[in-house]
């Protein structure tokens, strides 16, 4: 799932990163892009819009021209039905008329026939018949009809070759009876072409008589007699009897045959005559140009008169509408074009913007973390530059302490030099938050004792607290192992700044420092033992008294995680584990790293609850008044978070106001290893006096938390603790113990009370013990009973030893070293230099002194007798040279030497000149055996080099480059301060074993 | 109980040695190697003290009348009797060996000349001092436990 997410996100990125790239290389082009891209949508548009366009055309066209060609069509064929009508009728005409006689026709029939028939003549007003007239029959002719021929003037005809007078006629062209057809102009051209071709023949338009419409004229001849197939003129025109005539009222006609059609009044229709190319007589419709004159269409009429041409000419009626069906795809087009681009541009432009913006920011973000850096560096090298001169300044502070001062210039000096040190430290303070900052900390990974570093951080405060009176303590969990590898300065400086917070803070109760693995089983241990044993605790408080808390000293605290109730579980599980110790060994070895939880546990004022929240942040206090009240600066805190989560950890508290601050932090350390572990224990962890291995004690205290700190630094020397809760029970402990002597039970040899538990009136209880102890008359030396006390005043301590405790009272905060110490002066434990203090290099120097021969370079006789008696002390051999020559001769080879101790300023021959003389012996004196290697020489296995210590009194850095600049081994301050010179020494005896016994 | 009554005289002494301020720690670890192999250690370094370090003096005095003053051969001289001063944990000789020092370094005559009035005057002061306390606790006797200050 997770991989196929990253990738897609990698194709997504792919995907922008293209779009991106686009955009960004064109940055200044973007206008430039949206411009063409409109220009291209407008020409696409109105290629659209044409193509639509083109094709509406096309279709209006065809419209027209179907609708044209369906009206020419029509009327084309009603036209000829019409003609073919009056075919029809000419021929019975001269049927009826001229082959019959007497005629079958007259007025009346032939107008009862034709009104009979005129649905057949759609087109036609009317017909009528005239008959041919030449002008020999005349009078013959009006006389048998009974009327006189008239014009069509309704005049009476004058004289003429021949006339047409019509004789019947259809009721609606009554009028025409009579009237010579031949006086009209159309009427006798018509007359004389149908006589001469024997077919239907058309006039050309022209207004009709009577209704006066545009109209055309149909006249068809009738023959009298038959025929002869393709006749001459003369035989035509001699056989022609009349003609039949109809005239065709195309306005009104036309105008009702197309007001049938669908669609009629869109389109308008002319028809035309012609006949005559440059004269287009209209025949039908609207003369001036109306409609659409854009689009016409023509279509051929053929009406049967080959003589004659005529043609229909549609338009539409109205112009061509807008063509919205054209122009709306085109404008979407070009507005959804042009919406799209102008998003695109606009994103554009923004990506552009924010890409610069996002640019920006990346340079002004590097350029705060270069300042950043460079304020840290900036505080660092100001700090060191402050520190080099504030040391010369406290220097010469000290100097000027040393001399005669009188007490107001002392007291100045004193203060002074107070503030320098605040001043100093405070630099440093501010030094190391810079270098972590700049992250310029590194952490060592060295091995050392974490119980050591405690003892210590301890003998800092003890003093403070003691003069507080509040208890301090510390505790180390049995499961945390002896040596850990780390950074036991940082881890030092991160405790004391803890412990030195809850002292500043503390006027009463007690101050715990706790440290244990923070493993899962075992805070789940702790858990259940929690729930489990819900019941048990409100016994015990009963017993314990009315407000008093199961913490160290009886006062509440703020977390109750240190308190008795959970605390026991932890001591038992420990136990428990101490019994499998096997499984436990297992167990540790499997992982590399330990993880410690330290708990720094006070009964101090507490943190305000506003303030919590800040109180890691630098130079922030609970609140203003605190530094004025407790000094400080509140930089330690975040330091000492810093420095915790270097370590892999974490730091938090719990704080409640007027009860106490608990602070907890998590450190990750890794293992050592166990042959590492052998070899570096000497230098790293305090060696604490074995005499005490295998001895017993009665630890009586009613608070068991404090009696389990007790318990562990005596634990630490090898004394095994049985616990008592109070004097009563320790008696009765002690009885019983007593009374079953043969068996292996515990025999106590050391007896511990808690100051208060004694004052609290339980004399008689001790009186008790004693009287107890002498009635059973042991034989067993009497146990030592020892007062354990964080203050005592002179009476009390009188009033202790009248009660028969020792002369020694083991002054809180406990310490396993200074246990020892006590426990030694009151005579119990195996002394091993009898007489002498616990110094601690004292027994090395001893071991590593011993038996060695040395010889001590000095002018100066005091110094030569003084350094003598010091190293003879430690048991060496002491031979003396008052002078670098002296001791040249001393030193010739081969000689027996162990080391020299040279003194630098020596008259003629100054220390460096001696050893490099030395030096320049044994080396010639290392190439001879070389050559010529003796065995007595060879047994002294390698080389000569004796080793060469400067003293010096003043120990500056110079000098000792100088030292080893001429071939000295080290250094030593003179006069011998004892750790300084086992450090020397410890140097160049480490190596080589002692040669003598 | 004439005895107890030395002894707590002596411890006066020299606790007054130390509240004075003319012997510091040095003489503590002094007093320290003492011991059976070396019973009189202190005084016998003491009595060195005294016998180089007049000699270091006639020596300073004499090239102190000097004109013009060799101030090489006076640190030199002074360099010595600070080391021993040192040695003996004189605390107010060898404060005194520092400035004439620093005035040497200096060359201010008149600083050294009025230093050194000074670190005869100290110098004498712990003489005296020094030998008075020998002398009581020799008479006391060979077993002067000298207890340590607590």
């Amino acid at each position: 799932m997770g991989m196929m997410k990253i990738q897609e996100q990698a194709q997504q990125q792919d995907h922008e990163s293209f779009g991106m790239n686009f955009v960004r290389r064109n940055r200044d082009r973007h206008f430039k892009i949206l411009m063409i891209w409109i220009v291209a949508l407008v020409l696409i548009g109105f290629k659209i819009f044409n193509y639509l366009e083109a094709g509406n055309k096309e279709r209006r066209k065809e419209v027209l021209t179907s609708m044209c060609d369906q009206r020419a069509i029509m009327l084309q064929d009603q036209f000829s039905v019409s003609v073919n009508h009056v075919h029809a009728l000419a021929l019975m005409v001269s049927t009826f008329h001229y082959y019959k006689n007497p005629s079958a026709i007259d007025q009346e029939t032939f107008a009862d026939y034709t009104a009979c028939t005129s649905f057949e003549r759609p087109l036609m007003s009317g017909v009528a018949y005239a008959q041919r007239v030449v002008n020999s029959e005349r009078e013959s002719f009006e006389r048998e009809h009974n009327w006189t021929i008239k014009t069509m003037d309704r005049e009476p005809s004058p004289l003429r070759d021949e006339y047409a007078p019509v004789i019947f006629s259809q009721e609606t062209l009554s009028y025409l009876e009579s009237l010579d057809m031949m006086s009209g102009e159309e009427d006798r051209e018509n007359i004389l072409r149908a006589r001469a071709t024997g077919k239907a023949v058309l006039t050309s338009p022209f207004r009709l008589l009577g209704s006066h419409h545009l109209g055309v004229v149909l006249t068809f001849p009738v023959y009298k007699s038959r025929l002869p197939p393709s006749p001459s003129l003369e035989e035509r025109v001699k056989a022609t009897a009349g003609y039949v005539g109809g005239a065709f009222d195309v306005e009104s006609l036309v105008d009702k045959l197309l007001r049938q059609l669908a669609a009629h009044e869109i389109i308008l229709v002319n028809v035309y005559d012609i006949t005559n190319t440059s004269n287009h007589l209209i025949m039908y419709g609207i003369q001036n140009e109306e409609g659409d004159t854009s689009l016409v269409h023509i279509s051929k009429l053929d009406f049967g008169d080959p003589s004659r041409k005529h043609q229909m000419v549609c338009r539409y009626h109205q112009k061509e509408p807008i063509p919205w069906n054209a122009i709306a795809p085109a404008g979407c087009f070009f507005l959804i074009g042009f919406l799209v681009g102008y998003m695109l541009y606009s994103a554009a432009i923004h990506i552009v913007k924010i890409d610069d913006d996002f640019i920006k920011m990346q340079e002004l973000k590097v350029r705060a973390e270069a300042a950043d850096v460079a304020k840290s560096q900036f505080l660092a090298t100001v700090s060191h530059e402050i520190r080099t001169p504030m040391n010369g300044v406290l220097g010469m502070l000290g100097l000027l302490l040393d001399t005669d001062l009188s007490s107001t210039q002392r007291d100045f000096a004193q203060t002074a030099q107070v503030c320098g040190r605040a001043l100093i430290a405070l630099i440093n303070e501010v030094l190391d938050r810079a270098k972590i900052e700049a992250g310029k900390l590194e952490l060592e990974a060295v091995p050392f004792d974490l119980r050591t570093i405690l003892d210590d951080v301890l003998s800092l405060f003890s003093e403070k607290s003691r003069n507080k009176g509040v208890e301090f303590a510390v505790f180390v969990s049995d499961k945390v192992p002896d040596v850990v590898m780390g950074d036991p300065g940082r881890f030092r400086q991160i405790v004391t700044n803890l412990v030195g917070n809850s002292v500043k803070f503390t006027e009463r109760g007690h101050i715990f420092v706790k440290v244990h693995l923070a493993e899962p089983s075992n805070t789940m241990t702790i858990k259940k033992s929690e729930t489990s044993l819900n019941g048990g605790t409100k016994e015990g408080l009963g017993t314990s008294g009315d407000c008093q808390f199961k913490t160290l000293s009886g006062f509440e605290a703020a977390d109750e995680r240190n308190s008795w109730d959970t605390f026991k579980h932890l001591i038992a599980d420990e136990e428990f584990h101490l019994d499998s110790s096997s499984n436990r060994v297992a167990a540790y070895e499997t992982s590399d790293h330990v993880t410690l939880m330290v708990c720094v546990e006070d009964t101090g004022i507490g943190i305000p609850l506003h303030a919590q929240d800040r109180i890691f942040m630098p130079f922030m206090q609970a609140d203003s008044s605190t530094s004025r009240n407790y000094g400080g600066t509140g930089i330690g805190l975040s330091i000492s978070k810093c420095l915790v989560e270097r370590m892999g950890g974490q730091i938090s508290f719990v704080s409640r106001p007027q009860i106490g601050s608990t602070f907890f932090f998590t450190a990750v350390f890794e293992r050592c290893k166990k042959n590492a572990f052998k070899e570096v224990k000497k230098p790293i962890s305090e060696d604490l006096p074995s005499g005490f291995k295998g001895l017993k004690a009665i630890l009586v205290d009613g608070k068991p938390v404090r009696a389990a700190v007790t318990r562990y630094h005596l634990k630490r020397l090898g004394i095994h603790v049985e616990l008592a809760s109070s004097i009563k029970k320790g008696v009765a402990l002690f009885a019983r113990n007593g009374s079953s002597i043969s068996g292996n039970v515990m025999q106590p040899d050391i007896i511990l009370v808690e100051k208060d538990l004694w004052i609290s009136g339980e004399d008689a209880g001790m009186n008790m013990l004693q009287l107890d102890w002498k009635q059973n008359g042991h034989v067993f030396k009497l146990p030592k009973m020892i007062l354990l006390a964080t203050n005592i005043n002179n009476v009390e301590f009188q009033q202790a030893k009248a009660a028969g405790f020792s002369d020694t009272v083991i002054m809180k905060p406990l310490r396993a070293s200074m246990v020892a110490a006590c426990l030694q002066q009151v005579g119990i434990g195996k002394k091993r230099l009898p007489g002498k203090d616990m110094n601690n290099e004292t027994p090395f120097l001893q071991n590593l002194l011993s038996g060695r021969k040395i010889l001590v370079v000095d002018d100066n006789r005091v110094n030569r007798r003084v350094a003598a008696g010091a190293l003879k002390k430690f048991g060496a051999h002491v031979e003396c040279a008052d002078s670098g020559k002296a001791a040249l001769d001393l030193l010739k080879l081969p000689h027996s030497f162990d080391a020299c101790f040279m003194d630098i300023q020596m008259p003629e021959m100054d220390g460096f000149e001696a050893t490099r003389r030395i030096r320049q012996m044994e080396s010639e004196a290392n190439k001879q055996m070389n050559g010529e290697s003796t065995v007595e020489e060879a047994a002294r296995k390698g080389e000569w080099h004796t080793p060469v210590l400067a003293m010096t009194a003043d120990v500056i850095h110079a000098t000792y480059e100088e030292c080893l600049k001429c071939g000295m081994d080290g250094y030593v301050s003179k006069p011998f301060q004892e750790e300084n010179l086992y450090q020397a020494v410890a140097k160049i005896f480490e190596s080589k074993p002692v040669l003598e016994p | 109980m004439e005895r107890n009554q030395t002894r707590r005289q002596i411890a006066g002494m020299r606790q007054s040695l130390f509240d004075q301020g003319l012997v510091d720690e040095q003489f503590v670890q002094l007093e320290e190697l003492q011991d059976d192999a070396n019973p009189n250690f202190v005084e016998e370094v003491a009595t060195l003290y005294y016998r180089d370090s007049s000699r270091l003096i006639q020596n300073l005095d004499q090239a102190l009348e000097k004109s013009p003053l060799d101030f090489n051969k006076l640190d030199n001289y002074m360099h010595q009797l600070k080391g021993s001063s040192s040695s003996i944990g004189a605390k107010k000789v060898k404060a005194e060996c520092t400035h004439f020092k620093e005035y040497c370094r200096t060359a201010n005559r008149e600083g050294c000349m009025r230093s050194f009035q000074q670190l005869k005057k100290e110098y004498a002061l712990l003489k005296k001092k020094l030998e008075a306390y020998f002398q009581m606790a020799r008479q006391a006797g060979p077993s002067n436990a000298t207890c340590r200050p607590k």
